[in-house]
This record gives structure tokens, C-alpha cells and sequence, in this order.
């Protein structure tokens, strides 16, 4: 019918349209941060951008795919353990070996969720974190890399990263930069596709969603293997940046998946702009109450317990529902078409997004 | 949420005045029979399953705890947890993840991260003479007896008491206890209460075993967690079962070799996972 060419679906708000503005006068900024800040504030930074990430990449998982992990240091300790494996035994450039581990750890998590896929709901989760306990061990098993006790990453594998110490560190810098870029990316890339209405469907809904002929199984598997593949390939930077790996510190789930969940939590699940929110709030906690030891830990709990009490939704869900603010065009609102003329057929909607 | 517990137990309440007598008239049962009391022996699953709603009279319960008002009591679970319940499954996950933290830490703060063991005297080395050479310890003999008597007697409340009915029920579907006049809010926290104090049992005896410290709970709880799963869920004699499987499993792999302990109790919780996901003797659907 020619009258559904008339049906647009819109994307963007006057809330996005600053979103987008700000967000690219951010990036140029961090970009340009070695001009304008120290070495200190750069390690910083790059915590900060690899928190981002994998908060984000948890999001997507959690928060639209409902599949609540707790075993995503699983993949960040694989794509660590792969960068250092790759790199030591195999004599790849420590930086060909990134992507190379996001695509291993794809491959490795197709039959990790035909395994854990068959739990559900709190089983699942604890399921996901009994995975990341066998790669743990596992890892502690191999003695060419240390096994126990960990490893660190040669001198010479380091040096060739770049020669001097400034660019090695710029080189990290951008690298970090770049991967949180790519990853935000690709979960916006896929939110906008017709797989993210799907997830937002089934974030919504899932039995409604899969009423409408959403293939659940498929999409959550789809999101399964890709937030494995970011969080490995975020695991590799993260230990090349630390030089040093040990199997506790890899398949840490304080590190990789409890603060991660909880910035994500604070921020807002289930939206794309609770990750950023949740990431600045927890660095700013971590920063002026790290120095009280375990009672800071105290603190994140309560925190914790206190915004999942009073706003489920995180600090961003009130913002978003009320103000109906986005960061990026993610909404869909279908503009129809100008009324037609009296007598004409009225034109669909159609099933176009 | 308060205000509307509160007033739903209220309305529970009146509502059992009003249809107690015309309840027990229509289903025609002699009075001996709302409590069932053979076993479910034959078919285990449907004659339970029958007992869960169809025999089941709430107003009983209600009866038994007399006017006990649980505001006041069980403050973890009506204090707290009992506000993030619902369908979503996240809420009650990080609630309970944060109070582990606070406790891992406030325990950090009380008693530091020095290693600790419980001193139970001289039975921790007394042993039963079998046959030659082979010895029972006397220590975890009464542990493996313990662990079968709170067992059992878990299997007795759950499958025999009514008290156990409104776990059950509770268990099925929430909104259908409710219209039954159960108190789910109240049966959350004695299902809270009661499994805290089996815990706490477990503890002090993991406590005389091995060494312990601040941050050992996350490994001991996923222990208790494979053991369920390869046992069935809600099956209690079968998480014994898995407890054992993976007991044994933990023995044989530290016999191979002592980096092997945990992992092969992990690979056998998988290779269940894997041939047989609703695990050995399931009892409820996950």
C-alpha cells in the first residue's frame, strides 16, 4: 500500500537532541584529556571508561535481556587470560590480541548458555557465577601462565606496545577510550535495530513480547554472546593496563560484577543512560570514601539497599519517566501520516521500525 | 506496601469469620481430615500437590499462631526483604547482595580478617573403631546424623504441618494463598527465620571443621546451591543426595590432585546441568 510510506517512526526528542550535542562535546574532551590533566587522572579515566563498559554491557544483559549474571567475571577474566596467553605463548602484538579474545569468548559462550540457559531466575544467576568459579579454577590449573599465584605480562611485550613511557600510556588511554566508544556503540547500534525493539519488548514484557512473536530464546542468546565478546575484549585492556595477572584478581566477582551491578542498579536498569549515571556516582563514592577501608564498603552496601528500596528504578528511572528525558535517540514514536481526505482509506500503521 | 499488608491481612481475617463454617459445609469434609495424616508415600508429587490447595484450610494456620502480630518480629524479612517482592527477581538478588556486603564487612571491622576455627575439645579427633584400619570419625559422623535429623525434620513441617502447607502454597502462587487468607508477608518470614537458623546450625559446624574468616560465606553458599540443584528443587532428601554426590566428588578430585577439589565438584554439578537439568529428584518446576 502506498500509504504506509507516509508512516515514519521518530527516534529523536529535544531531550536527545541535547543528549547527542553533549555527549559529543564530552568525547571531545576526554579525548583531548592528556592536554588537560595529569597521569594520575588519566589511570582514572581509563577505571572510569572500562566501568562504563562493562556496567553497560550488564545493562543490556540485565536489564533489557533479563538475563541477571552474576558470572560476568567469567569474561573478563577469560579475555584477560587470553591476552596473556596469546601474547606469551603464541607471539601475537599484545593489541591484535583484544579482538581476538572478544572472538574466542564468543565461541566459548555458545555452549556456556546452552548449559546455564536451562536454569532460570535467581538458579540462573547463581548458574553464571558457578561458570566463572570453573574458569577460576581452571586457570589456576595452567602453569604456563603462572597458575595460581599469576603472572606478568614480559618487558619486551610491554616495550612493543610503544616506545616511550608517554605513549605507551596514551596508547592505553585511547585504547580505553575507543573500546567504551565501540561498545556503547554497538548496544546502540543494536537497541535501534529491530533486535532492540524486540529487547525493550521483552524488557517490557516477556510473555506479551513473545505473544507477539519475539523469538526470546534466540535474542537473549544473541545478547548472551556479544556482551560476552565486549566484556572479554574490556577484560584484556583492563590487564594490560594492570600488566599483572592472577587467577583471584581476573574472575574477581567483587570487581568485575558486584560494583558493576551495583553502578548500574544506582543508576537505572533497564536504560541506557543508567550505567553513565551509576558510574559517576560510584567513582565519586570511591573517591572520597575509599580511604575508610571496609566501612566504605559498608557504605556502597547500604547505598545499595537504601536505592533499591526507595527507587527500584535506579536515579535516572524518576528523570526518565517523569521529565521523559533520553540521552540518545532511542525512542520510537510512530508519526502518522496528515489526515487523508474525507472518503479515502485510512492508512495502516505499519509494521515498520 | 506496609499499609497494604496490613490492610490485607486485616480483610484476611474478617473474611475467615464470614466463610468458615459455609467453607468446611460445601467441601463435606470429617473434621479429622483437614490435616492430612498419612504420609504421601504412593506418588509422592500429586498427592502433594493435591494437598496444597484443595485440602488445605488456611484459617487453621491462622488459628495456631493465635493473634500473633509479626510486625514487630522476623525484621529482616518484613522489615526489609518483604518489600522487594514481585515478579522481578533483581530487587531481592541486590537487597540480599548488599546486606552481604554490610555483614562480610561489619564482621571485617568486629573481628578482622584473621582465620579463626571453632575448639569443640577432644571429639574433634575421636574416632570409631569399623575394622582394621578403618576408622569413623566420631565429629563427622554427628555432623552426617545432624544434617539427616534437620532433614528429616524439615520433611515432616513442610509435608506435614500446616505450617509447611503455607510454604508450599506460598511457594505455588502467592496471589492464590492470599485469597485463601494466608498471610504471605507473615509465611515469608518464618520461611526466612527458619531457614537463617538451619543455616546458622551449618555454620557452627562448618565452624569446628575448618578454618573460617570473614569473606568464606560466597564459596560455602555455592556449595548449597549445586547441592539443590542436582538434588531437584523442592526435593529435600535429594538435596542431601547432592550434598553427598558433591561431597564425594570434592573427595575423589582432591585424591587426583589438591587443585582438583573444588573444580571437580563444580564439573560434576555441571555434567548434571548438562544430562539432567531438573535434577535428580525433582519435586517442583524452577
Amino acid at each position: 500500500m502506498s500509504g504506509e510510506k507516509t508512516v515514519r517512526v521518530e527516534h529523536a526528542t529535544a531531550a536527545s537532541r541535547v543528549g547527542v550535542a553533549v555527549l559529543a562535546v564530552a568525547l571531545i574532551a576526554l579525548a583531548a584529556a592528556p592536554a588537560w590533566t595529569g597521569r594520575a587522572e588519566l589511570r582514572l579515566l581509563s577505571e572510569v571508561y572500562a566501568y562504563l563498559a562493562l556496567a553497560s554491557l550488564w545493562n543490556l544483559l540485565a536489564g533489557y535481556a533479563g538475563l541477571v549474571s552474576v558470572g560476568q567475571q567469567a569474561f573478563v577474566g577469560l579475555g584477560a587470560y587470553l591476552l596473556f596467553g596469546l601474547a606469551m605463548q603464541v607471539d601475537l602484538p599484545p593489541l591484535w590480541t583484544i579482538p581476538l579474545a572478544g572472538l574466542i569468548a564468543a565461541v566459548v559462550a555458545v555452549p556456556v548458555a546452552w548449559l546455564i540457559f536451562r536454569l532460570r531466575g535467581a538458579y540462573f544467576a547463581i548458574g553464571t557465577w558457578v561458570v566463572a568459579e570453573v574458569f577460576r579454577l581452571g586457570a589456576a590449573q595452567v602453569s604456563a601462565l603462572g597458575g595460581g599465584s599469576g603472572i606478568s605480562l614480559p618487558t619486551d611485550l610491554v616495550l612493543s606496545l610503544a616506545s616511550s613511557r608517554t605513549m605507551r600510556e596514551l596508547t592505553l588511554y585511547w585504547l580505553a577510550l575507543g573500546l567504551l566508544v565501540a561498545i556503547l556503540g554497538a548496544i546502540f547500534v543494536l537497541l535501534r535495530s529491530r533486535y532492540g525493539l524486540a529487547l525493550t519488548a521483552i524488557r517490557d514484557n516477556e510473555p506479551a513480547a513473545r505473544s507477539n512473536g519475539v523469538d526470546a530464546a534466540r535474542i537473549k542468546l544473541l545478547v548472551y554472546v556479544l556482551t560476552a565478546a565486549g566484556t572479554a575484549m574490556m577484560g584484556a585492556l583492563i590487564f594490560l593496563q594492570k600488566l599483572r595477572i592472577s587467577p583471584d584478581t581476573a574472575f574477581s566477582v567483587n570487581d568485575w560484577t558486584a560494583f558493576v551491578i551495583f553502578i548500574v542498579v544506582i543508576g537505572g536498569i533497564g536504560r541506557i543512560e543508567g550505567p553513565i549515571v551509576g558510574t559517576i556516582v560510584f567513582f565519586i563514592l570511591r573517591e572520597s570514601f575509599a580511604d575508610l577501608g571496609a566501612l566504605y564498603l559498608l557504605i556502597l552496601g547500604v547505598v545499595a539497599i537504601a536505592v533499591m528500596l526507595l527507587a527500584p528504578k535506579g536515579l535516572w528511572g524518576p528523570i526518565a519517566d517523569r521529565l521523559g528525558w533520553q540521552l540518545l535517540p532511542l525512542a520510537r514514536r510512530v508519526v502518522l501520516p496528515p489526515a487523508p481526505p474525507a472518503g479515502a482509506p485510512p492508512a495502516t500503521p505499519s509494521s515498520q521500525s | 506496601v506496609g499499609q497494604y499488608d496490613r490492610a490485607g491481612r486485616a480483610g484476611g481475617r474478617a473474611l475467615r469469620h464470614v466463610r468458615r463454617r459455609p467453607v468446611a459445609d460445601l467441601r463435606r469434609h470429617a473434621p479429622g481430615q483437614h490435616r492430612p495424616r498419612r504420609p504421601d508415600r504412593a506418588g509422592g508429587l500429586s498427592r502433594a500437590r493435591r494437598h496444597h490447595l484443595a485440602r488445605h484450610r488456611p484459617s487453621r494456620l491462622a488459628a495456631d499462631r493465635g493473634a500473633a502480630d509479626g510486625g514487630h518480629r522476623l525484621p529482616l524479612q518484613r522489615g526489609i526483604l518483604n518489600y522487594t517482592l514481585g515478579d522481578d527477581l533483581l530487587p531481592p538478588l541486590l537487597v540480599t547482595f548488599g546486606l552481604s556486603i554490610i555483614i562480610q564487612n561489619g564482621l571485617l571491622e568486629l573481628f578482622t580478617a584473621d582465620s579463626r576455627k571453632l575448639n569443640a575439645g577432644a571429639i574433634e579427633i575421636a574416632t570409631i573403631p569399623v575394622a582394621q584400619g578403618l576408622y569413623i570419625g566420631v565429629l563427622p559422623l554427628l555432623q552426617f546424623v545432624l544434617a539427616v535429623a534437620v532433614i528429616a525434620g524439615l520433611q515432616l513441617l513442610f509435608y506435614r504441618t500446616a505450617l509447611g502447607r503455607a510454604f508450599r502454597a506460598t511457594s505455588d502462587d502467592q496471589a492464590v494463598s492470599r485469597l485463601m487468607g494466608l498471610d504471605t508477608a507473615h509465611v515469608f518470614g518464618l520461611a526466612m527465620a527458619l531457614s537463617l537458623a538451619v543455616v546458622a546450625v551449618a555454620g557452627v559446624l562448618l565452624a569446628i571443621r575448618a578454618n573460617f574468616d570473614p569473606s568464606i560465606g560466597p564459596a560455602r553458599l555455592i556449595f548449597g546451591f549445586e547441592a539443590v540443584i542436582i538434588g531437584g528443587l523442592g526435593s529435600m532428601w535429594g538435596t542431601l543426595a547432592g550434598g553427598i554426590i558433591l561431597g564425594v566428588a570434592q573427595a575423589v578430585g582432591s585424591k587426583i590432585d589438591p587443585g582438583w577439589q573444588l573444580l571437580a565438584g563444580h564439573l560434576v554439578f555441571l555434567l548434571i546441568l548438562a544430562v539432567r537439568p531438573q535434577g535428580l529428584f525433582p519435586k517442583v518446576q524452577g
